[in-house]
């Protein structure tokens, strides 16, 4: 007699992917914008839309140009660089807010005030108040995103579920013990959201940022595209900036993947 | 023939207390008239070697009592003393000499077995190796081996709680507290862990607080049990080592009748 086990529940159009599968599912629409592009340009003029074969060529000169990539690299490096000091500072303000409720109570506020400045006042601002344009940018950088940086960390660190860290207390760590065995591994997820949710805003405001108060970089590339009504060179900058965020969204889910092995998938979920 | 008393009896034998409760109430809000008052008045010594099971209906302060020993809460008045220490005070003085099992396992999801069976010991700073071989051992002993490498998620709930019992007893702490650490389970599961349990406490000597909602449980398990009214308070006491079939019968009537009132 045949076995009376049913398969398992399977989502509708997913039944047969693989990873082959879910790879075309991936790039199929980009491939089908892409054919569309095309077929458009073939109508329109280059100067609104030019032919995807040129902008990917223009696209792979930047990358194997040594002086261009260098303006790429300094916009991934703006970009960084704001982040990390960014999520420096906001763990400090995250853990002092965890840890004093009337410290929470105190800041809680002033960082929901920045949140609400657009990201242009505080080009001008920076303009105005700097000279550097490497501090300009920076401290844009930093403080567009510390407000978010610093809610997703502090919701990290109240999410420690409070009966893991009685047990740990109940061994009677050290401060360190505490913070390497529990509070770091139990924040991580949530630091690494931060970073892939934070990455994706930072790498609009550093354009807009080099656009304002720049002399290179990606920004101030797109600048001279415009002037030069260069549709194809804005793309192929435009792309280079995309790329960057897919490739450390890439690292972060790598990262994700090694860490979090611990996890139980259901079978729903697939 | 056990002893059995109505109220909290004086000290039965010489020598040091691992736990010595006087006078130790607790409170919340307020003062012991005007807040809650979740434990009033404790007297109690639990001696070296002892398994005593705290007894009592739910919400009676038996986790409060639990808390305090384990040094996680501070008594509101009185003296708390385990090994001599105040547990709340002196909280660093007595790592490694306590180890707790909680009424869930408590395991940390991103360790496997091995290391959270090792993570008391890696709180004592006991080198790799070392600690490693400990947790394989109790493992072992509660019928892990060959899910050393298994996280949390792949475990069943019996086996998640005997990673959490091995954890306690790789400290090698004299003092073990235990939380209703089977109640999260089914009967079968339940009754076959209660057993290699106290097996395990008696063989290695342990000095044991058990608490317990279930009458079957503390005559199962406990060498003293203890019951307590709510607000947390000694309402009876009896030994059960050395009672016969006769005594145990008389005691679980009078636990009854105490639980009842």
């Amino acid at each position: 007699m045949a076995s009376g086990t049913a398969p398992a529940p399977r989502l509708p159009g997913l039944s047969a992917a693989g990873s082959f599968g879910r790879a075309a599912l991936t790039v199929l629409p980009f491939l089908t914008l892409a054919a569309l592009w095309q077929a458009g340009s073939t109508v329109l003029p280059p100067y609104l839309l030019p032919p995807v074969t040129e902008i990917l060529g223009r696209a792979a000169t930047i990358l194997t140009t040594g002086e261009l990539l260098g303006e790429v690299l300094a916009t991934v490096a703006r970009t960084l660089g704001g982040l990390a000091g960014a999520f420096l500072l906001g763990g400090l303000l995250a853990a002092l807010m965890g840890r004093s409720r009337l410290t929470a109570r105190l800041l809680s506020p002033l960082l929901t005030f920045l949140q609400g400045i657009p990201a242009l006042s505080w080009v001008v601002f920076a303009v105005i108040w700097f000279r550097g344009t490497e501090v300009r940018i920076f401290f844009i950088m930093l403080v567009t995103t510390l407000p978010a940086f610093t809610f997703q960390l502090l919701d990290a660190y109240r999410s420690i579920p409070r009966d893991l860290a009685e047990m740990v207390a109940s061994f009677r760590p050290r401060r360190w013990q505490m913070f390497s065995r529990l509070v770091w591994p139990a924040v991580l997820p949530g630091i690494l959201t931060a970073w892939k949710v934070n990455l994706g805003n930072a790498s609009r405001v550093v354009v807009v940022a080099e656009l304002v108060g720049a002399t290179g970089g990606v920004g101030y590339e797109l600048l001279q595209q415009q002037q030069l009504f260069d549709m194809a060179g804005a793309m192929a900058w435009t792309l280079q900036l995309v790329l960057f965020v897919l490739l450390v969204q890439w690292a972060i889910s790598a990262i994700e993947a090694a860490a979090f092995r611990y996890r139980a998938v259901s079978e729903r979920a697939l | 023939m056990p002893e059995v008393f109505d109220q909290a009896p004086p000290a039965r034998q010489a020598g040091p207390a691992e736990i010595r409760f006087e006078g130790v109430s607790k409170w919340y809000g307020g003062s012991r008239e005007s807040g809650f008052l979740a434990v009033d008045a404790v007297d109690l010594e639990v001696r070296r070697g002892e398994l005593v099971a705290l007894l009592g209906k739910t919400g009676c302060g038996k986790s409060t009592l639990f808390n305090m020993i384990a040094g996680l809460q501070a008594p509101s008045a009185g003296t708390l003393r385990v090994q001599g220490h105040d547990p709340f005070r002196d909280f660093a003085a007595l790592r490694g000499h306590i180890s707790i099992v909680f009424q869930n396992d408590r395991l940390l999801p991103w360790r496997n077995a091995l290391d959270n069976a090792a993570f008391g010991l890696e709180m004592m700073d006991v080198p790799k190796a070392e600690r490693h071989a400990k947790a394989r051992h109790w493992l072992a002993r509660l019928g892990l081996h060959g899910h050393e490498a298994d996280y949390p998620h792949a475990l069943s709930g019996g086996m998640r709680q005997r990673v959490a019992i091995a954890r306690a007893f790789a400290t090698e702490a004299p003092i073990m507290l235990c939380d209703e650490p089977f109640s999260a389970l089914d009967e079968i599961t339940a009754s076959r862990l209660r057993g290699e349990f106290s097996e395990l406490v008696r063989e290695t000597g342990r000095t044991a607080v058990f608490i317990t909602h279930s009458i079957g449980e503390a005559l199962e398990i406990g060498s003293r049990i203890v019951v307590l009214q709510r607000p947390a308070r000694i309402a009876y006491e009896a030994t059960m080592a050395g009672a016969g079939e006769a005594e145990r019968t008389q005691i679980r009537a009078r636990i009854r009748e105490t639980l009842a009132l």
